[in-house]
Parts: C-alpha cells; structure tokens; sequence
C-alpha cells in the first residue's frame, strides 16, 4: 500500500479547503464579528491540518495547526480579528498553496518551513490573549486533562483477541527467545478521519521501522481495503522499548489513542484460551475477561493513551455526500472521442442513405438513419454538459487578488462579479484563467486613477472593477471593465510613433480601434513605470494570443474618462460544431453555423468599391466582400458568374461577405488539428472528416474579418 | 549463429525508392504504409505540406519529402505509397514516397556515418550510408525529416 494513491484526493480537498478559507477570510476582513464565518475557518483549518497529518505533509500540518490556535483563542472570544490578522493569514494560505503546488508536482510539500509566518502567528497570538501563555501549552494541558476521562471512555486492548494462528504464535516464540519485547496495539482511529487505511498505513510504517509486525487484526488486506472499523489491533516484535514504539504510533495524526503494553506469549496463550471458553459460554462473561485487563493497563504505564491535539472532533463535520462522481478529465476525453466517431460513422451512413438512388432502401432504413442522427446529436449534447464546469472555479480566486492588488497599489476598488455560474467547456476554463487575470491586474493598475484623481473628477473613491460572464448563442462572453481612466489614444499613438511602430502619417490615418489595437501588440508597454504588476510588456499581446489559441477573441471598448471594457469571446465547445458546408472550385470547406448571419444571392452589379475595396450594401449595412477563392490561393476563374453566393458572417459588431461558389448544407462537424507539423495557418482553425472520409478545412471567421 | 552475434546492434529499415536512389528509414519510427489517397490541399502553408489525409478517422499531414529535398515534383503511380511515421509527442506525419521495395537489416559496421557537408543540401536529410549486400542505401535522418528546415536551391 502507498499514500499516494491518496494524494489526488489530498490535492483535491486541499484546493477546497484553502478556496474556502479565502473566502471566508475575505468575508472576515469585512465582519470580522461573524462568528459563523470563525467557526468555518477553524474548521477548514482543522480539516488540512488532519489531512497533511495524514500524508505526512509534516511542515503544512504545523502551519494550519499554528492557523488553528489562532482561531481557537478567536473564537473564544479572547482575540480580536485585526487587519494584521488578516494579512498574516493571506500569507499562511498563499505558503500553504505553495505547498499544495509543490505537492501537484514533486509529491512532496518542499523543504520550506515558512518560519516567519509561523513565528508572526504565535507573536499574534501572544498578544491577543494577553496571557503571555503560549496556547499549544493550554492545549496540551487540555489534552492532559482529557487523557484520563478519554480512558475511561473505554479503549479497549482489543489486541487480546485477536487470533493467533499456529505460525504466528511460533514467531512470537522465536522472537521471545532472542529476547525481543512484544508489544500489543490497538490503534483507535479517531472517526472523522477520511482516509482509514491511508492513517493505518502510516501507523504500520512507523512502528515497522523499530520491528517487525507479527499478527493483526484486521488482516493487512482488510486494513488496506478499509475493512474495518474504527480501532486495529496489531502485535510487534522489537527491540526497542514500549514508549518509542507508542511514541512512533502517536505522530501520525487523526489517531485518537493508541493502548499498548509488553505482553508475554503464556499471557496470550492464556488469554485465548479464556476466550475460547468465553466464547463456549455466553458472550456477557467475555466482557467481564476484558475489563481487567485493560483495567490493568494504566497501572503499568501511564503514557500508555495519547489523544490526538484535536480534541474537539464535534466541530468537524462529515462531508456531505452529494450525488456527484469525480471523473479523470482523460476519460471524458476519450469519450469525447468516440463520439466524435460514431458521429463521423453516422455522417458516412447519412451520405450513404442520400446518394445511394434510394431503390434499395426502404423507407424503415431512412426512418433509423434519422433516429441514429438524433441519438447522436443528443449523446453529444449530453457528452459536452459532462464536460461544462461553471466558470467560478477559476473567478474565485479574484476578489482575494483585487484586495492584494488595492492594498499594494495603495488604491480603493471593488471587484463585482456576476455570471460566475456561466459554464465553459473544462479544457477551456483551465485556460482562461490567466488571461483574465491578467485584464484585471490591467484594470487595476492601469485603468483605475488613484484616489485622489478620483475624488477631483468627483468620481467615488473606491473603484469599481465589473468582471460579467454570460452566454450568448454559441458563444460565452466574459467582460472585464472598469470605470477609471480609459485609454488614452493620443498617448499610445505617440508612443507608437516614438517607438517606430508607426509613422506620425499612418498614425493620422488610424482610428480609435486601429490605436487601441496597437495595445495588443507584442512587446508594447504603456507603463511609465515596471511595476511588478504590469507593465513589462508581455501583457495583452500573451492575454490575445491565449485566447485566440482556445479559438476566441478579445475587443476592447474604451471611452476616455470613463473606463474601459474588455470583451472576450469564447466558444461554447470545442469539439464537435454545427457548420455550413461550401464548395470553393472542387475544395469543400466548413463554416461554423455560430458565426454564420444570413446567406444572401446577389448579383454581380450590386457590388461597389470603397476605397479600392470591394463592399456590398444591404438592408442599411455597408459589407465588405472576401474573395475565398483568391484568399485560398485559388487560380481566378476566367468568367466571373453573373450571381455570387455570398454568406455573411460576423464577428461581435463587425461583419464580412465571403464569396463561395455554392453551398452543400448544414452539417454537424468533429474538429481536428491539423497538428503540430503544419504551420498554423491563420485562416484554417482545423480540419473535419466529412460522411465520404473526405478531409475538410474549417475556416477561421474570427481572423478573416 | 553470427545472425545472433551481431544481433543486439542491428537497425531494421524500411528501403524506399525516391528518384533513382534508395532510401531507409529506421523502421521504428514507421507507423503504417498507406496506397496514395487524395489528399485535400491546406492553403498557406510549407510548400513542402501537400496536404492532409484522413487515416482511419485521424488527420494527419502528409509532406512531400521530393519538394523538401529539391527534387523534381512527385509522380503519382500505383506503386507510391505514403509512410506514416509516427513521431512521439508531435504525433504522425506522412512522407510520400516512390515505392516500398523491402525491409533490411544492417549492423552498426554496415552503416557509414556521413560527414556533415553544408553544402550539399541534400545529403542534410541523410545520416549515414547502409551498405546492403552490393547496394546503398541512404538512411533518412528522421529529425530532419520533420524539422523545418528546406533545402534551398
């Protein structure tokens, strides 16, 4: 058996764990009264206390029980919730995500110890209890104090019954003849605890280091499987001596005691042959048998219990079992796959049904061709909801960001959030994070004036940043704005020009929107000064990339003196889409329904020219034309048709005609890449395989327009 | 019984026929052989990238390994086939190839080593000379093969 089986769980729980104490935290700076919210922290706290215990995570357990103490004399009622508090706190849990990143990747916690953070807690400590008392020494006393009453609630030598077979009653013999000591164990596990055989384990482990383990009870496959209660019972040989080997047992955590003491084979022999003739007789003599003994225990030696420092069990509560499964993010994958097959099956038997004349067919074989094609189409839907997670796993992190960054920057703001249960498609919601971070930092640094520029515009002092997600068709929209300074054209024009991006000239020419594009260049900073927040140039132009790489795109709106808005767009999903098939010359390519606005027949003369660019007007709207046989690399066909085909696209405001040469139909299409060794050609977003195992090429409407 | 002997420093490779010449490439890297299918144009891209293909519901690019060389254009016949060689971590790549005509094997001291000769742009794909029986063949350098690097001409 190894811990780390556990560990995906450990790493799981822990990142719930420390979310939820940021958040509570963040709850706390605000009412630091709220004795719900104390009460929640101590026991989160608790919890990562336990489970690092129980990994062996040895320098995360002192840092959440030192967090703990804390809380316990705050809860108590003897401290008070300071800012300082505060802060100290956001450090033990910024150390403790750096454990739990270390933990991700090594499997180990790091060497680490965060001595200053620890050290800062206990100084708080010692002055918000004015005692001057160290609190693990009160603990420690209370654990003393429950020591014996916890006796008495009967922890039995439950070792004494278990069941020696003749093998091991002659290794008991063998090692009794070298002189070893024998020492029986129960182990009490104490009841909260999650991860039974992961705590039995580490407990074997640490005795076995010191002997060899001669029988138990449960059997070793039990234990390992969880098959069993609460206690377990084991005999050791060893030659070291009964307290070191209780000792051993004692420091793993969530073992609520540990009894043990040096027993003698003739005592064993003894003891089962009492209980076999218990067991012939009725089972109310078997308890009379056992009292003594463990009645005898104590005499022998008092150390013989340890409580666990956590005696305060009541307050954790069992985790709730709620109706959901946890799934590797690889098996929804594959299965993402195979129905990106069957549907690619399905296309070929729908090409099949349309083309094959229909004389041999019935009328049955259409009716389950389209049944399949509903099948299908649902199985799909209800594939990509399995994959969708709300957005807020990776927005929560952000309000906790904002308080840093307005406490760092020395500015008021206020991040409003709404839309946090938009859902995304997993893989993209692990990598909209950054980017999004990022536009906050940019909002929060660059956007926002500081106080006192606020107060002379007559502007509220805290600034407000609105983080907004929500969907719209197929697409999710998540916008970032802010309501400081806005951009300022005039400046990045000149900058531009300074820097030889543009020309004075050119910059004349350029619109607001070409100049703020200019923003999403690489290596174009409008920071006067580098601060650690922003301002080294690698900031829009990664933030753009990042999302077109998910196959989105990002626009920003700004209205000087007013703030600005960064509006980014992202697919719903990923895989599977609804397209329009179109024919150019003899090549078919796919264009996603999403961005599809209307399909329009126009003839030859109703195209115009608008500076040198070919445009069409209809229903009020100017729209310019795209030639995809010439963008394709097509040769141009020597007469041009009388009546173009013209599909009309659009991209968040803007739209664009692409011209085809004729139109084959809707179609749902599974997205591939067109892998590594293909230079990323801007136009194509990937390749499909259509009902005839053709190859198809998606176009990118996105960087067409 | 001297098969055996040598066995442990042994390469096999698959010969392939590419203008007048031969060719081996390490038959560990090959995935599949595939008859010529039609293979759908992507735009803007290498010249050497004739396209993509569909191999059992998988997209995989297909490169002439004649343009990238600066041969002549490839000559579609019945007998050219596309090797799918299949790369760790970059995933599979097909090359389009004359013909297949056979698998060797050749020892370590049946390989010569070319020198590196900048100037000779074509021997850059290559990475040693096999000697099989009374012909030559030259070995591809896998890497090269699917780097990015041309010859110029």
């Amino acid at each position: 058996m190894d811990v780390s089986q556990y560990l995906e769980i450990f790493i799981d729980e822990t990142n719930g764990h420390l979310q939820n104490l940021s958040d509570c935290i963040m709850t706390l700076e605000k009412e630091p009264e709220n004795m719900d919210t104390i009460n929640e922290i101590f026991r989160a706290a608790h919890s990562l206390k336990g489970m690092a215990g129980t990994m062996g995570f040895k320098r995360m357990q002192h840092l959440t029980h030192d967090m703990e103490n804390v809380f316990q004399e705050v809860r108590s009622g003897k401290m008070k919730v300071t800012s300082g508090l505060v802060d100290v706190l956001f450090q033990c849990l910024d150390a403790l995500d750096v454990y739990l990143e270390n933990v991700k990747n090594t499997s180990n916690e790091g060497t680490d110890d965060n001595a200053a953070i620890i050290q800062e807690l206990n100084e708080i400590l010692a002055a918000g209890s004015g005692q001057g008392k160290a609190p693990s020494k009160q603990e420690e006393k209370k654990e003393e104090a429950a020591k014996p009453k916890e006796q008495k609630d009967g922890f039995e030598e439950h070792f004494l019954q278990i069941d020696l077979s003749e093998k091991e009653k002659s290794s008991m013999k063998e090692a009794e003849e070298k002189g070893q000591h024998i020492c029986g164990f129960t182990v009490y596990i104490s009841e909260e605890c999650l991860l039974k055989a992961a705590r039995a384990f580490l407990v074997f482990k640490a005795v076995e280091d010191m002997g060899d383990i001669l029988a138990s009870n449960p059997s070793s496959q039990d234990i390992e499987d969880e098959n069993f209660e609460y206690d377990f019972s084991f005999y050791i040989s060893s030659e070291e001596s009964l307290e070191s080997l209780l000792e051993a047992a004692k420091t793993v955590s969530e073992i609520s005691a540990v009894v043990g003491r040096e027993v003698k084979l003739e005592d064993l022999e003894t003891a089962q042959k009492e209980k076999e003739e218990k067991e012939r007789n009725e089972a109310a003599e078997q308890e009379k048998a056992n009292v003594p003994a463990a009645a005898s225990a104590p005499g022998k030696d008092t150390a013989k219990l340890s409580v666990n420092n956590n005696n305060k069990k009541q307050n954790v509560s069992k985790p709730v079992s709620n109706r959901t499964v946890r799934v590797d993010i690889e098996k929804l994958d594959a299965l993402m796959n195979q129905v990106s097959e069957l549907i690619i099956a399905k296309n070929s038997l729908v090409s099949i049904s349309s083309t094959d004349g229909g004389s041999t067919q019935s009328q049955s074989f259409h009716e389950q061709i389209e049944y399949l094609e509903r099948i299908t189409t649902s199985l799909h839907e209800s594939v990509m909801k399995v994959r969708m997670v709300p957005i807020e796993s990776v927005v929560q992190k952000f309000p906790r960001m904002i308080r840093d960054l307005s406490k760092k920057l020395d500015k008021k703001m206020e991040l409003h959030m709404s839309g946090e249960d938009t859902e995304l498609d997993r893989t993209v919601v692990d990598q909209i994070g950054d980017p999004l971070q990022h536009l906050l930092r940019n909002s929060a640094d660059h956007g926002l004036e500081s106080g006192e520029i606020r107060r002379e515009k007559g502007k509220p002092e805290v600034g407000a940043i609105y983080l907004n997600a929500f969907q719209e068709g197929n697409n999710v929209i998540i916008e970032v704005s802010d309501d400081g300074a806005g951009i300022n054209t005039e400046r990045i024009k000149e900058k531009a020009i300074e820097r030889g991006i543009i020309t004075a000239e050119q910059g004349q020419a350029m619109s607001q929107k070409e100049i703020i594009d200019i923003l999403f260049m690489p290596s174009f900073s409008m920071a006067k000064k580098i601060t650690d927040i922003s301002g080294r140039g690698v900031g829009l132009d990664v933030v753009k990339s990042n999302i077109e790489a998910l196959g989105g795109d990002v626009e920003v709106e700004s209205i000087l003196g007013e703030g600005s808005k960064f509006t980014v767009r992202l697919p719903l999903t990923l895989a599977i889409i609804q397209a329009l098939m179109v024919e150019i010359r003899d090549e078919k390519y796919a264009i996603p329904l999403g961005s599809i606005q209307t399909i329009e027949d126009i003839s030859v003369d109703e195209v115009k020219y608008v500076q040198a660019e070919e445009v069409i007007h209809i229903r009020g709207s100017v729209i310019p034309l795209i030639r995809l046989d010439k963008l394709l690399d097509f040769t141009p066909e020597e007469e041009e048709p009388e009546d173009l085909t013209v599909v009309i696209v659009k991209k968040g405001e803007k739209f664009a005609g692409l011209i085809v040469d004729n139109l084959i139909g809707q179609q749902e299409i599974v997205i591939k890449s067109l892998g590594k060794y293909i230079d990323s050609t801007k136009l194509i977003s990937g390749a499909t395989i259509l009902g005839d195992g053709e190859v198809a090429l998606i176009l990118d409407v996105n960087t067409l327009i | 019984m001297e098969r055996d002997i040598i066995m442990n420093e042994t390469k096999q490779y698959i010969v392939v026929k590419l203008g007048g010449e031969q060719y081996g490439i390490d038959i560990s890297y090959v995935d599949n052989i595939v008859r010529m299918q039609k293979i759908t144009r992507v735009p803007k891209v290498q010249p050497y990238f004739k396209g993509i293909i569909n191999l059992r519901g998988e997209v995989v690019p297909v490169m002439s390994i004649r343009t990238k060389m600066g041969l002549s254009d490839d000559e579609f016949t019945d007998a050219t086939r596309i090797i799918i060689l299949k790369i760790e971590e970059q995933g599979s790549l097909g090359i389009i190839i004359d013909a297949v005509k056979e698998v060797v094997t050749l020892a370590k001291d049946e390989i010569d080593k070319v020198a590196y000769d900048a100037k000779d742009e074509k021997n850059n794909f290559i990475n040693g000379i096999g000697k099989h029986g009374e012909e030559l063949i030259s070995l591809f350098d896998i890497n090269c093969i699917i780097g990015e690097r041309e010859a110029v001409l």
